[in-house]
């Protein structure tokens, strides 16, 4: 295998509504600044590829409109895939895996604030027998969120998590919900959907992210401590909810085991909704020496398509500005943590 | 004007899909119109509801079908007090996973129980037919808590 | 009770789906709209490059940078490439056959997609001259519709060396 690191991460801060800007205004400014920020030439990066979703714009092809902010001319070596960016990033590392060429470009946009994004996500359900029914997404993480409290839970574990995430986010510019709540005065706050509180969901967010890749002597040339990608890793489950365990993730075990996901300082858990966070947990055998979550994660700022590239960033960002010497990222896709994508860094 | 503000403008997108649901699918959703429901037996015996095309272990093609009971066992629930304007059901009700009796997997669908202190898991429903079926899904209009609980 | 007494075995389902979004022009295609309602076309130069675009959409997609500085370009200009609509659409409101041109603005560098009417279809040709028809002011809005549509100057065409580059 080929050594690659991440060498340089931005985000824009994540906002209910960016109704100022388009894609290619937000996508504009963070490419800058990732590029810029890895001291490698635009020109000169070899491989670029993006993940976002066209029905969140409703707009076909509208990852070719965001091309727009890359300076794709003369034309450029480009992929995109219709995924949250972490997918992105798995296919610029394979791509970097080839060997002829040395840095890549990865970015990802999502912008939930125009259109009915709980309907929306139904359109990435079987479209024969569940689809035709549109059970919102809040409805589908709230069948799961039954199903682990009822292993052997209390609400009172997912308050925690909200509580503790958005506290944490308050350290965290880029983060769109940050307060400090008490744990046991959530509770009394009526359901959404049962058993899901408003709490327990991620917010609506806009937002964009962009990361550059480097390989080997590249790598230690622009960045002082690169984060290395170690291992990287991605698996899927079933669509279907009702064949699968929903209160276990052994997509996110397996693929932690593949990435080598052990003795991590700090994991980036892309939990959207409050009850995933320790479904993710026990499924990476996570410890309590392990800081989680240290940005607030998904449930502080959630624009879909980027708040799992995200997690990654903020992974990489801590080996980066040296706070940690070996960190995990973690992405997810689909209902019910249905696919599970694992990312071990650390510093050399 | 204010000539920096940005416009804005309703975008609707209609999809009018038609689906090719193909032998398995398209045998389930007859049974639907028929007022049955069948599942597909698997490699290791277990049965699948919905029917899948393939084994979901061995991904061999699959065509053993086995009818189910009209009631089952609700494995895991949530209650919607607000509907959204796409759900099948315009009052408060639950979506469920509903293992129906001699099948192994569970469906997705909706429990028109009238209020959440009704609903339990491990509790009991039986589908509701819808008057005027045509081979989908929705010709189950809903199910319900099965009498005598 | 089956709602069918045919015994034909389901093929297909109807699954439509309904979504409703609210589209955001950004600032740079805003501000274009809302010069059309003026009778006016506003583009945007890059820095690095030079080029300059209409509609602009606040980028240079060559060289990724924001394109800040405004340009007003002429309501005329020159047909690169064109094609004749002869198949009938749902929503079609023209008759056809007509023309759907891509138009090089007099002081643009990117053609701009519009209709060209007040003349037969068949007459109609690259480096053809061509002006805006706009509607009149108390019908336009910030939109592309207030121009009607292009029509032909009666101008030499244009040199193909003129254009060649943007076709």
């Amino acid at each position: 295998m080929r050594d690659v690191a991440v060498v340089s991460f931005a985000q824009l801060p994540n906002v209910r509504s960016e109704d100022k800007r388009n894609e290619v205004e937000m996508l504009m400014p963070v490419i800058s600044e990732a590029i810029e920020g890895s001291g490698i030439p635009r020109k000169e990066i070899g491989f670029t590829v993006s993940g976002s979703c066209d029905y969140l714009v409703g707009a076909p092809f509208s990852f070719v409109t965001g091309l727009d902010a890359v300076g794709a001319w003369p034309p450029i070596q480009e992929s995109h895939v219709e995924m949250d960016g972490a997918w992105a990033l798995y296919e610029a590392w394979v791509r970097l895996q080839h060997g002829d060429l040395d840095s890549a470009l990865v970015y990802s946009f999502g912008k939930s604030s125009l259109g009915p994004l709980r309907d929306i996500m139904v359109l990435q359900l079987d479209p024969y027998c569940v689809a035709p029914l549109w059970p919102d997404s809040i409805s589908v993480a709230a069948l799961q969120a039954r199903a682990w409290l009822e292993s052997g839970h209390e609400e009172s574990e997912m308050a925690e998590v909200a509580a503790r995430s958005r506290r944490d986010a308050k350290a965290n510019p880029m983060a769109q919900l940050s307060e400090e709540r008490d744990p046991a005065t959530l509770l009394e706050e009526p359901y959404l959907v049962s058993p899901l509180r408003r709490h327990d969901c991620p917010p609506l967010s806009d937002g964009a992210a962009a990361m550059i890749l480097a390989a080997g002597d590249l790598a230690r040339e622009v960045c002082e401590r690169p984060a290395w990608i170690s291992g990287l890793d991605h698996r899927i489950e079933a669509h279907g909810l009702g064949v699968r365990d929903l209160t276990t993730s052994p997509s996110t075990a397996l693929a932690g085991r593949h990435a080598g996901g052990t003795d991590v300082e700090v994991a980036e858990l892309h939990a959207p909704f409050t009850h995933q966070e320790p479904i993710l947990r026990e499924a990476l055998e996570l410890g309590p020496q392990v800081t989680v979550n240290p940005s607030g994660g998904a449930l502080a700022a959630n624009a879909m398509m980027v708040a799992g590239l995200t997690r990654i960033g903020e992974a990489a960002r801590r080996i980066i500005d040296g706070s940690a010497t070996r960190s995990l990222g973690h992405a997810t896709s689909g209902p019910c943590l249905q696919q599970n994508l694992v990312c071990v860094m650390e510093a050399r | 004007m204010a000539d920096t503000d940005v416009l804005v403008a309703p975008n609707i997108l209609e999809y009018p899909y038609t689906r090719t649901v193909g032998p398995v699918l398209g045998r389930f959703m007859t049974g639907l119109r028929d007022g049955r429901i069948e599942g597909i037996r698997a490699s290791d015996g277990r049965v699948l509801v919905p029917p899948a095309e393939y084994d979901p272990v061995t991904s061999e093609s699959l065509d053993q079908f086995v009818e189910v009971g009209q009631a089952g066992v609700v494995t895991t629930w949530a209650w919607v007090t607000e509907p959204r304007p796409p759900h099948p059901l315009e009052r408060p009700f639950a979506w469920a996973l509903i293992r129906l009796d001699g099948a192994d997997t569970a469906l997705l669908h909706v429990v028109d129980a009238g209020d959440e202190s009704k609903m339990a898991t491990r509790m009991r429903v039986r589908v509701r037919w819808r008057d005027h079926r045509v081979g989908e899904i929705q010709d189950i209009a809903c199910f319900v808590p099965e009498e005598g609980q | 009770m089956s709602d069918t007494d045919t015994v034909e075995p389901v093929r297909s389902i109807r699954a439509p789906a309904r979504l409703e979004y609210r589209f955001t022009a950004g600032a740079a295609q805003s501000r274009f709209l809302r010069h059309l309602v003026e009778g006016k076309i506003l583009a945007q130069r890059c820095p690095q490059c030079g080029k300059v675009y209409v509609s602009p959409r606040g980028a240079c997609a060559a060289d990724g940078v924001a394109t800040r500085e405004e340009v007003e370009v002429a309501d005329r200009g020159t047909v690169t490439t064109f094609c004749v609509v002869n198949v009938k659409f749902a929503q079609q409101v023209l008759t056809i056959p007509y023309v759907s041109a891509t138009i090089l603005l007099d002081g643009a560098d990117i053609g701009l997609m519009h209709l060209i009417q007040e003349v037969e279809a068949d007459q109609v040709h690259m480096g053809m001259r061509v002006e805006a028809v706009w509607s009149p002011p108390e019908e336009r809005g910030p939109t592309l519709e207030s121009i009607r549509y292009f029509r032909p100057t009666g101008e030499p065409d244009a040199a193909y060396e003129s254009y060649r580059e943007y076709v």
